[in-house]
């Protein structure tokens, strides 16, 4: 029951990403791609998540922590960088 | 019947990535493609977890699931905020529907 649902849920996450990667090649401003590369982040995060589902392992929670904190981080520094020079 | 919620939860979590990579494909301005990036896929995190954490109920992994799902639902909004800002400061002069009172 649980390999079945993870694996749907492995497919529409990889929907996802090839959408969010998508979108990615497609912006054009750096606001675009902070937007692209913030989704693409947490559909990274969503995918271990669902990792974890699968594998019951607790090594996952710690990697999800970390990317989670990871991603907050990029985008606030390049919003920093963005709101001082102006967007490319 | 555990076995049955955790998949709930994880499909649906997964179906709102979806939903916010198909919103930021779709939306046309930049703000309201950011406010699709952020929020369904914060929900789906959210979801998600509670499927890990219905998985394995162990309290060691509650409290984690909980640390991840706090974490999130701080950082997104403020990211999310700061790329906001940083947006409005640069089109501000020539978007004029940008503008919090209307025809003041």
């Amino acid at each position: 029951m649980i390999e079945l649902a993870t694996t749907v849920a492995f497919t529409i996450v990889s929907i996802a990403g090839v959408l969010g990667a998508g979108a990615l090649l497609r912006a054009r401003t750096l606001a675009d791609r902070i937007v692209a590369l913030d989704l693409l982040l947490v559909i990274l995060v969503l995918a271990i998540a669902v990792g974890a589902v699968r594998t019951r392992e607790r090594l996952y929670l710690d990697i999800l922590v970390v990317t989670s904190l990871l991603g907050f981080l990029g985008t606030t520094i390049v919003a920093r960088f963005m709101e001082r020079r102006g967007s490319a | 019947m555990i076995d049955v919620l955790t998949s709930i939860a994880v499909i649906t979590g997964a179906a709102l990535a979806l939903v916010a990579a198909i919103g930021v494909h779709r939306l046309p301005d930049v703000l309201s493609r950011m406010h699709a990036a952020t929020k369904p896929a914060t929900l789906g995190i959210l979801l998600v977890l509670i499927g890990v954490a219905l998985r394995d109920g162990r309290l060691a992994v509650i409290a984690k699931v909980a640390l991840v799902a706090a974490l999130q639902f701080l950082t997104a909004p403020t990211g999310a905020h700061m790329v906001g800002r940083a947006v409005h400061r640069d089109t501000t002069e020539h978007d004029d529907d940008l503008d919090p009172v209307d025809g003041v």
